[in-house]
């Protein structure tokens, strides 16, 4: 077993004995987290547990009433707000897709590249060879180069999922965190996405928030089961669904 | 780099725009001092007066499309950037009179006499030299449009929120300005002016001069609105419109992108102010009045907001309206501007450019997805498509 000295070194994202409530109701409750690199994470729980709320804490929106929150051992991520967080390397797929509908695809990859995000430096921006290739190499990713010269807002729902996934990996970030991927899609998007993060998660560390059991055996990866704001149970999918705790509080008997 | 902004910002219609601008700055001057004033050319002094009038409300209404049409701020208070621009333009006048007023005060304004003031107020000082007197049109407005946007935006007040308390902004403003021992006139505001660069105000050629003055900044205006918008900071800004937080979460500042734009478009409101008051020839607190502010909105809502172009249509289209109404009914002009904005707002709600130019891009998404159905379908043929890319 692991010191908390060396879990903490090693982490990618170090959360201890975060609390945070709102109008008295207990959102998180002590929660520990910890994220390696590299490594792909999902997250099971009822409504109401916490996920999104930690989420929010992760990258910024909300602060916590106590507790630690790492990025890397060493970066305070409490004392940051959105934008900073986002240019250390955090980002965040929203549970409904969030993309910009009255750009073209192509435009919504373009301002999602991890360039100068200054007033002058986006006002004299040109594009260059090479960030055209990204693009056009995230396009290829996310299954979207027939259609980049389109308007977002004709784009399916899983299509729009996808581009939002899209815009985070142009962001280059180190680590993703992804609120329900699949929920509103067809059992063939699902599979597909399912795909697209594994991939994706071979170059960076992902945290997926997801309902769909059958999602998560196709991910195949660790799972934490949250329940009232703290860790129920960590495992294997076929670990912490056969933990006692987890099916009374999610699963269901 | 300066020169591929620019460059970028000559798209098909703003190239048509500019070119008719820049048409009317010459044709209507020439047509006014060059024609005999019998003949079916001749454009009368008082029209061009009054085109030029609402070229300032043009490039008012442009100001507004900038943070309201791309950034989705709704200021009900840029009238008090126009104002303020104009004021700042109504010192440099009254300090031209010189000797000449009613009181013959080489230094202080006849109100000043009339009010007792025994010396000019510190910030009157400079503001007979007109490059100073220039400098405070845009740096006035800019500075009160920093302060208010750096508490507004970086405390998040959006919505409906900050539309309100523009408009207590704008309000305030004019109550102060209403007061006397502010030094700008009180409710009578500055106006009996006399010459602007040594040119008398009233003569015809200094009237074409600030016509055609007035249509060239409004193409210059619109340059540099269109280069803003057609850049990446441009798309930035109608990401911030259309979904915020996704924009913070790519890592923006949200809070600079609109401070940068509300004080862009607050300085351009302080020009069109500018170039207004030598042309009606007074400034007063009226111009600070809330509803002034709202019919900015309407000019750009029946206009379409978003497009630039639209903006400029909607203020000359809706003030030639008003001018025709106030003469021909007068009773009549508030319910014909109530009704219309009932009808844009229910039959174009994106306005007169914005239904036109909608009608164009859905044809031409219609064409693109017909394109892309024809063997390729969704999901299924997506690793197909994948394939054949490669």
């Amino acid at each position: 077993m692991n010191t908390i000295a060396e879990t903490r070194a090693k982490s990618l994202l170090y959360l201890e004995d975060v609390s945070v409530s709102f109008d008295g109701f207990k959102a998180l409750n002590a929660l520990s987290f910890v994220v390696e690199p590299g490594e792909l994470r999902a997250i099971i729980g009822p409504n109401g547990a916490g996920k999104t709320t930690m989420m929010d804490i992760i990258t910024g929106k909300t602060r916590p009433d106590t507790g630690k929150v790492l990025f890397e051992d060493t970066i305070d991520l409490t004392k940051k707000d959105e934008a900073d967080i986002a240019q250390l390397g955090i980002g965040r797929k929203f549970q409904k897709p969030t993309v910009f509908e009255s750009h073209t695809v192509w435009d919504n990859l373009e301002l999602a590249l991890n360039r100068d995000r200054g007033v002058f430096g986006t006002l004299f921006y040109r594009l260059t060879p090479e960030d055209k290739a990204r693009i056009e190499e995230i396009l290829n990713t996310v299954r979207l180069t027939h259609r980049a010269r389109e308007y977002a807002a004709n784009l399916s729902h899983g299509q729009k999922q996808w581009l939002e996934i899209g815009m985070l990996l142009a962001q280059e970030p180190k680590l993703l965190l992804v609120d329900e991927p699949v929920a509103g899609m067809t059992d063939a998007e699902t599979v597909e996405t399912a795909i697209l993060l594994r991939e994706i998660a071979r170059t960076r560390s992902v945290v997926v928030v997801e309902h769909d059991m059958g999602f998560i055996r196709d991910l195949g990866v660790k799972v934490t089961c949250l329940a009232e704001g703290s860790v129920l149970a960590e495992g294997s999918i076929d670990f912490v669904s056969s933990d006692p705790k987890v099916i009374e509080n999610y699963l269901g008997r | 780099m300066i020169s591929g902004f620019i460059f970028r910002a000559l798209e098909g219609k703003i190239i048509v725009a500019i070119a008719v601008l820049l048409g009317i700055a010459v044709l209507v001057p020439a047509l006014n001092l060059m024609t005999a004033p019998d003949s079916a050319l001749h454009i009368p002094t008082y029209v061009m007066s009054l085109f030029g009038k609402y070229l300032c409300y043009a490039l008012l209404a442009l100001a507004l499309d900038l943070v309201w049409g791309y950034c989705g701020i709704l200021s009900l208070g840029h009238g008090a950037f126009f104002a303020l621009g104009g004021y700042a333009m109504g010192m440099y006048l009254m300090r031209q009179i010189g000797p000449r007023g009613v009181y013959g005060n080489p230094v202080l304004p006849d109100f000043m006499v009339f009010l007792n003031y025994k010396e000019l107020p510190w910030f009157w000082y400079g503001m007979d030299w007109f490059v100073v007197a220039m400098a405070m049109v845009l740096l006035v407005p800019g500075l009160l449009a920093f302060v208010f946007g750096w508490f507004a935006f970086r405390s998040r007040v959006n919505g409906v929120y900050l539309s309100i308390i523009t408009q207590a902004m704008t309000y305030a403003l004019m109550l102060a300005f209403f007061r006397n021992d502010m030094g700008f006139g009180g409710n009578n505001g500055l106006t009996d002016f006399k010459d602007i660069l040594g040119f008398q105000v009233q003569a015809d050629g200094t009237r074409a001069v600030l016509f055609a003055l007035s249509a060239v900044v409004l193409a210059l205006c619109l340059l540099i609105s269109s280069a803003i918008v057609r850049s990446k900071f441009g798309k930035v800004l109608v990401g911030v419109r259309d979904a915020e937080s996704r924009v913070r979460f790519l890592g923006f500042r949200v809070e600079n992108i609109k401070l940068f734009t509300f004080v862009v478009s607050a300085m351009m409101a302080g020009i069109a102010g500018a170039l207004f008051v030598p042309q009606v020839g007074i400034i007063n607190p009226g111009e600070f009045a809330p509803a002034n502010s709202i019919e900015i909105v309407v000019w750009t809502a029946v206009g379409g907001r978003g497009t630039l172009i639209g903006p400029i249509i909607g203020a000359v289209l809706v003030n030639a309206g008003k001018s025709f109404f106030t003469g021909a009914f007068p009773e009549f002009w508030l319910y014909a501007l109530g009704s219309l904005f009932i009808f844009v707002t229910r039959f174009l709600p994106r306005g007169i450019v914005g239904t036109v130019q909608h009608g164009f891009k859905a044809r031409d998404a219609m064409r693109a997805a017909a394109d892309a159905e024809k063997g390729r379908g969704d999901i299924g043929t997506v690793a197909q498509t994948v394939q054949a890319a490669e």
